[in-house]
């Protein structure tokens, strides 16, 4: 078995119910983030369109922040989650210098690292991540990927040529796809991004840790 | 290049959650910059011993001393910056050996077990052989201790500018470099100028060595990835500028200069102003090459 992701980047919204769904599930502590939704405004004025790009962890097959934890905190699932022992992080920090993708954080409350679980305790009750479960839309579709007739693998293959997975030249081979993703919903570094747009104007840089 | 995307779609991030804050910062920085001079100074003692046995007969203490203060304050830093600092023994008792941090962290217990074997022959025993013996297993240990840091930074794959082999020439010429600068300032006058240019000479040598690195990385980094030319950006006129200039100037530019001055006057009075220069300079060097790849938002 092998859990994958794929949101249809067509059919979001942005209304954040995953986001707020995930953080309601997994008690996710104020100014962290398992998951968001980011907003990127494309184009000029009258020619604007506004993307939403749902952005959580990708639980990738060859992860470096699995490689690189030194007490094997971060470590795969047999159904190929890459999922967090709080208890034995020491909170050295080395995943998040590993993620490309800035998917993980340090709790403030347990100073330990954190990241989307693919909501691993949810999955081993046979119920789908909480996130999934929000969405009004059916943009988030999880399941087996190793399952030709699961809804994620059907829906790879009807859209074979439009499915896209972030950063792929960092060789991470993630295991969470868009469909109808691009340049500028994928790539960070094509979007222009201002201090201050943020949730909180005040806020520029999120604290470390819950230091400042 | 990024900022050519931007020009083509006019792609603005309108609502995100903030950026992600420095995680390694200074205390990191001090972890660095302390190991290079803890496993640089056994280098130098190895190389001073081999070459001048007679003269310099007289560093095997406070050399050891030094690397064991600097490799303790080492692992003081590392330890400190742990979020959980009271379960750092974790790394021993579930180690994951595919981490840079895990083998580092076993190298570096060794290195000190035999740091304080080294003090304990030259101090208790008085035994030289002793020493001497233990000290050939320490420069072998000293090279992946200060190389570990390297491999950590390669493995840290979000960061494109940390490269692999680039970062093991550079925390090599950083040992050297701490090194010489400070055997320079521990042999004092007791070193004849055959020595002291000899010293001089690493140290010169280094300091070239290491800034021809970063000027390669600052000119041709650009061209490898969109990433490295968007963190170089933070020190090519961006917020880090002239903290890295003051760094390059410091730890490299002013080093080679006094270095050549004093072989030329067969003087060697400057090689200490050389010498804190290079040690001061390293510090910002290390914290600006540091700092800026994490200036980057990931996602
Ligand atoms: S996205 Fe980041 S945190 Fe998630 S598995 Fe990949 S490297 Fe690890
Ligand atoms: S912060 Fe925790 S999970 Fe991340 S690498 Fe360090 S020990 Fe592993
Ligand atoms: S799968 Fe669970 S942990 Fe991951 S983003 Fe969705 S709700 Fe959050």
């Amino acid at each position: 078995m092998q859990l994958g992701f794929l949101v249809d980047l067509h059919l979001c919204m942005g209304c954040k119910g995953c986001e707020i769904a995930c953080k309601v599930e997994n008690e996710v502590p104020l100014s962290t983030w398992r998951l968001r939704v980011k907003y990127v405004d494309v184009g000029a004025f009258p020619e604007t369109k506004r993307t939403f790009t749902p952005l959580r962890c990708n639980h990738c097959a060859n992860a470096p922040c699995e490689r690189i934890c030194p007490v094997s905190a971060l470590h795969y699932l047999e159904n190929g989650i890459v999922n967090i022992d709080k208890d034995r992080c020491i909170g050295c920090a080395g995943c998040i210098m590993a993620c490309p993708y800035g998917a993980i954080y340090i709790d403030p409350q347990t100073q330990t690292a954190d990241k989307c679980t693919y909501c691993a305790h949810r999955v081993a009750s046979s119920m789908m991540p909480s996130c999934v479960v929000a969405c009004p839309v059916e943009a988030n579709i999880f399941g087996d990927l190793d399952d030709p007739m699961s809804n994620i693998s059907k829906y790879i293959q009807q859209h074979q040529g439009n499915v896209q997975v972030r950063k792929p030249e960092k060789g991470t081979e993630p295991h969470h796809y868009y469909v109808g993703g691009g340049n500028v919903t994928l790539n960070p570094l094509a979007s222009f991004r201002a201090e201050g747009h943020s949730l909180f104007n005040n806020l520029t840089h999120l604290p470390v840790g819950g230091h400042h | 290049m990024a900022h050519e995307i931007i020009a083509a779609t006019n792609a603005v991030v309108v609502l995100d959650v903030a950026l992600p804050g420095i995680v390694w910062g200074w205390i990191i920085t001090m972890n660095m910059w302390a190991k290079s001079i803890g496993t640089g100074i056994i280098f130098l003692t190895f190389f001073l011993l081999k070459k001048y046995p007679k003269e310099t007969g007289f560093i095997r203490f406070p050399a050891v001393m030094v690397s064991i203060v600097t490799i303790h304050l080492f692992l003081f830093f590392t330890v400190i910056d742990l979020h959980q600092m009271f379960r750092f023994w974790h790394i021993f008792f579930h180690p994951h050996m595919t981490s840079a941090i895990t083998i580092g962290a076993w190298m570096a217990t060794g290195f000190v077990g035999l740091l304080l074997g080294m003090a304990y022959a030259i101090y208790m025993k008085k035994d030289e052989a002793l020493y001497d013996r233990l000290l050939g297993y320490t420069v072998l240990l000293a090279v992946p201790v200060t190389l570990y840091t390297a491999g950590l930074m390669a493995q840290s794959t979000a960061r494109e500018l940390w490269q692999m082999p680039t970062e093991s020439a550079q925390m090599i010429l950083a040992a050297l470099i701490a090194g010489t600068a400070t055997m320079l300032l521990l042999g004092g006058n007791k070193f004849s100028n055959t020595i002291k240019k000899d010293l001089g000479i690493i140290l010169g040598l280094s300091a070239a060595a290491a800034f021809i690195l970063y000027m390669a990385e600052l000119i041709f980094g650009p061209m490898k990835a969109e990433e490295v030319a968007a963190v170089l950006e933070y020190i090519k006129g961006g917020e880090y500028t002239i903290m890295f200039w003051i760094g390059q100037v410091l730890a490299f530019i002013v080093p080679m200069i006094l270095v050549w001055v004093s072989i030329k006057k067969e003087s060697y009075y400057l090689l200490k102003i050389a010498a804190v220069s290079a040690l001061i300079g390293l510090w910002i060097s290390k914290h600006v090459w540091l700092v800026i790849p994490q200036l980057l938002n990931m996602s």
